[in-house]
């Protein structure tokens, strides 16, 4: 017998299909199965012992895809499966997810990763809600093709009129969303009729049958071939002569030679090599995984991004999205998640949300939170910038999660619309200042640091930071910051130290104290706070800061590591007892403003990297902390060594 | 260079080498659950291909159940040496010898269920907080709905309700002291791509994976390897027959199909045309319904 290698160039396709119970979902899956020859014998003869036990006749074929016993006994599918199968041009992954409303969640995962939708419409029922809902998800998700199958066609006599009255049902309600193709097919999944192989009984139906368009649509059509993005997932570094960035190409395409640029760092180089799992590449595209090695050495962890010198995604930290809630706990507004984008994690606030749409009206509601299973509009701010594109241009690099800090689980799924927009924040003058993104004076351009603060950090022999010390008036922060900059100063340390009440003289003088004054007063003082920390130093700032969002904000301007956030605290009536500026006496006497913590909110840092309790920790204990804080972050050398 | 794996498989192995890193990246002490059998085989190939130059960053930890085929150890050895993977094995009989486990008893014993003990004790020792498995989707229905990265609590305990959505190509691989993950970078595959990527890439395999002259007895319709643990019951015949195996566990529940396919090329065209699941050798999985769902619910592989 002679041998010849089975052809395997057949390409892989991911579809998803929604309906609901009794559209025949699971039927026209146990259909396409069988026909493919994808069902065992074993697989049968169980399914024919399950149908018998619930009393059936015949063979039941949804029981091949309902798999767990909850919902075998409730009998409805209530999370995405997947299922598998093969012809001679293709393999297909189905993600099968339940119709019902409160499964919108699993209809989001599972469109997440497809090609293409499949929507079933029951023949006799029309287009009802839930197919629109289905439609309405399937275009959020950017899937560019639909099938609308018309199932149970034998229980309509065949009938052209009443599949041509559907398909035209469903073309006024899809053309407010932005799917490229749909086309329609005429089905009986019980009976078989153009679900493989077309059917004589529908002779009036011309197209082909409904696995015929699964194997001829176009594969890959979401991804982007054009805008490179290499989000570097692992360091490998077996020894010193190799060091690779392995990850996935999210987009676009690289050739060793190219030139460009890491993100967040800005730094430049080339691409030396491009390692495939097989051995050296002349190019990889989005989808491969690969290991990509640099001409010049660089700090390049994961997280980072590697884009191509002239095209960069865009840096913010703060942009809109389209948000589906997943969770049976509410979004809350004023709690941080966590922000999973590319191979990034990074604190995030859902700010605002503009709209949660009616996921069967596709009306605009107002909203104050949104519940499992809803749709929004939602601003979001992080902590650091993202590096991201809009969803509609790149899905690999629009995407994320927001994961809850204390229980871990993924609670919503987000698709970036883009940047906020500022006119339209003009528009609303409620709206608090805006802190977070950075101002620009319009038609200035941003220019690079002439002498980079690299260069600088070498020179000097140690690593430039931000060291923030946050906490109430009186607990001490100027105290121990001004002591640590002094032994700092000893060791050769380049250092500067910015204090509330000398920025109040000068820099600030024009601000008071209200909320928004507060605001714009650590604003500035985080920008200067850049200035000297891009000339090298180690920046101590000594504020009360009483406002988280602000203290992110500074954060924000930071690369990662390079912030430390130190919170000096004791309790109030300690506090009240040293009252080193006689503040709190003027309080309790009107003299002055209520002060954050006593009279006016102070909100105390979720995780702050240093937790300072000076009623019983010692003021060169505290120095102590800290210096060893920078020495353990490589910040500067260790004293010893 | 012309790439050998193209199409669906270099999809397929794109996808699992990016689960791999995902691991590396986000776990401090992984361990790849290796039995010697092909998933586990392919497991390591792949390992192997997503950190080179480097070395697999993780250990590799087989649970011994002891009633192993010897070629599968002897497999296990030179192919674990070849590679320059480190193997740690953790024993059955020690949980057995401890008094951790009671070993069941009669004709239908099987150490299957004990070594789902073994295996969360190695996990505690080892501190492991993720344990990279060959599990596919495609093998049993309850395996249909598992994610790539399956939260499991401190029990070791799996709940099908409270599973995290997994999106796009997002892994959240966060958790509580105390708790791991199960990851499973082959979901998305089928029995006939693993073999068709065995064959491309001429990954070794055990020999017992192709056909061969053996003992065998029948019971309860399904075809038992002639072994050391297996005692022939009345009316029990031991016959030759060529047989193969189409999953290799436990000696005393993996049951061989008949047939003729020698290599790897004839194995595939045979699976092509297979008309049992490769579960279905199991005599584990037939004892309930749901007998593969009730099984990892308690921490099973």
């Amino acid at each position: 017998m002679t041998m010849t290698k089975a052809p395997v160039e057949t390409d892989l396709l991911r579809f998803t299909t929604a309906g609901s119970v009794d559209d025949g979902k699971s039927t026209l899956i146990g259909r396409l199965l069988h026909d493919t020859k994808s069902i065992f014998e074993d697989q049968l003869e169980q399914i024919e012992g399950a149908s018998r036990l619930l009393g059936e006749e015949g063979v039941n074929l949804a029981l091949l895809t309902d798999g767990l016993k909850a919902e075998r006994e409730q009998k409805i599918t209530i999370d995405v499966a997947y299922r598998y199968f093969a012809t001679p041009k293709r393999k297909f992954i189905i993600a099968d997810t339940p119709g019902h409303v409160q499964y919108t969640r699993n209809m989001v995962t599972g469109a997440s990763t497809a090609d293409l939708a499949v929507i079933l419409v029951d023949a006799r029922k029309g287009v009802l809600t839930q197919s629109k809902r289905h439609a309405f998800i399937t275009s959020l998700l950017g899937i560019p093709h639909i099938i609308v199958a018309v199932n149970k066609m034998d229980l309509v006599d065949y009938s052209e009129a009443r599949f041509e009255e559907i398909r035209a049902q469903f073309r006024e309600f899809s053309a407010k969303l932005t799917v490229k193709d749909i086309s329609f097919v005429p089905i009986s999944a019980l009976l078989g009729d153009n679900v493989v192989s077309w059917s004589d009984r529908m002779p009036w139906y011309e197209g082909g049958s409904f696995l015929h368009k699964l194997e001829t649509v176009n594969v890959g059509s979401r991804r982007n071939y054009i805008d490179f993005r290499f989000p570097v997932q692992y360091v490998i570094r077996p020894n010193q002569d190799f060091r690779g960035y392995a990850g996935t190409v999210a987009s676009g395409s690289v050739t060793p030679g190219e030139e460009i640029l890491v993100l967040p760092s800005g730094h430049g180089t080339r691409i030396k090599s491009v390692e495939g799992l097989e051995g050296p590449l002349e190019e990889a595209v989005a989808g491969d995984a690969v290991t990509l090695t640099t001409e010049d050495e660089l700090d390049i962890s994961r997280g980072d991004m590697i884009v191509r010198r002239k095209n960069v995604p865009t840096v913010e930290n703060r942009f809109e999205a389209y948000l589906c809630w997943m969770n049976e706990e509410s979004l809350d507004p004023d709690r941080p998640y966590l922000l999973l984008h590319t191979t990034r994690q990074v604190q995030a606030f859902v700010d605002r949300i503009e709209y949660r749409v009616n996921v069967d009206t596709l009306h605009r509601e107002s909203a104050e939170t949104l519940g499992l299973n809803e749709i929004g509009r939602v601003e979001i701010t992080t902590a650091s910038p993202v590096f991201f594109d809009s969803y509609r241009v790149n899905v690999a690099t629009g995407n994320f999660v927001l994961v809850d800090p204390h229980t871990n689980v993924t609670v919503a799924a987000g698709m970036i619309r883009g940047e906020v927009k500022r006119l339209e924040k003009l528009e609303d003058p409620a709206e608090e200042p805006d802190l977070v993104g950075r101002p620009v004076t319009p038609g200035v351009v941003w220019q690079g640091w002439n002498v980079p603060r690299a260069e600088r950090e070498r020179r000097n022999g140690h690593r430039a930071s931000v060291v923030w010390f946050t906490g109430m008036s009186g607990a001490g922060k100027t105290t121990i910051a001004r002591e640590v900059e002094r032994r700092l100063f000893q060791r050769g340390i380049g250092t500067m130290l910015l204090d509330g009440d000398q920025v109040r003289h000068g820099l600030c003088g024009d601000l008071g104290f209200t909320p928004g004054d507060r605001s714009e007063n650590i604003r500035r003082v985080g920008e200067v706070a850049k200035l000297f920390f891009e000339h090298g130093n180690v920046v101590l700032c000594t504020f009360v800061s009483p406002y988280q969002r602000d203290r992110l904000a500074v954060r924000s301007l930071l690369p990662e590591g390079r912030y430390l956030e130190v919170h000096v605290h004791a309790p109030l009536d300690e506090l009240r007892k040293r009252d080193p500026k006689e503040l709190y006496r003027k309080e309790q006497a009107g003299e002055v403003s209520a002060l954050p913590g006593s009279g006016a909110p102070y909100e105390v840092p979720d995780s702050p990297d240093l937790s300072l309790n000076t009623a019983v920790t010692s003021v060169n204990d505290a120095v102590e902390i800290v210096l060893a804080r920078l020495e353990r972050d490589g910040i500067v050398p260790s004293a010893a060594g | 260079m012309t790439l050998r794996i193209k199409g669906h498989l270099k999809a397929l192995e794109n996808e699992a080498v990016h689960v791999f890193r995902e691991v590396a990246a986000q776990f401090d002490r992984p361990v790849l659950l290796f039995s010697g059998g092909k998933d586990s085989v392919v497991m390591t190939w792949l390992a192997r291909k997503a950190f080179r130059p480097g070395p697999i960053p993780f250990p590799l930890l087989h649970i011994d159940t002891g009633h192993n085929f010897i070629e599968t150890i002897e497999f296990r050895d030179r192919f674990v040496e070849e590679l320059g993977c480190m193997l740690l094995v953790r024993y059955v009989q020690d949980s057995i010898d401890q008094g951790r486990v009671q070993e069941e008893t009669g004709p239908d014993a099987s150490r299957n269920v004990l070594q789902t003990v073994t295996l969360l004790d190695a996990l505690k020792e080892l501190r492991a907080d993720a344990a990279l498995g060959g599990a596919r989707r495609d093998e049993e229905k309850a395996r249909a709905k598992e994610r790539f990265f399956s939260h499991r609590d401190r029990f070791g305990q799996w709940d099908p309700k409270n599973q995290r959505p997994e999106l796009w190509r997002l892994y959240n691989g966060r958790k509580a002291p105390g708790e791991h993950f199960r990851v499973f970078p082959l979901s998305n595959w089928t029995e006939l791509d693993v073999w068709q990527y065995i064959q491309l890439e001429e990954i070794p395999i055990p020999h017992l994976y192709l056909a061969h002259e053996r003992e065998v007895v029948q019971r309860n319709g399904v075809l038992l390897a002639n072994t050391e643990f297996i005692e022939p019951m009345e009316g029990e015949r031991i016959e030759l027959r060529t047989v193969r195996f189409r999953t290799i566990g436990d000696a005393t529940c993996t049951g061989a199909v008949e047939s003729e396919a020698a290599s790897v090329d004839e194995v595939i065209l045979e699976t092509g045309a297979a008309r049992l699941t490769e579960r279905g050798g199991r005599s584990d999985d037939k004892r309930s319904e749901a007998a593969m769902e009730e099984r990892k619910r308690e921490g099973y592989f």
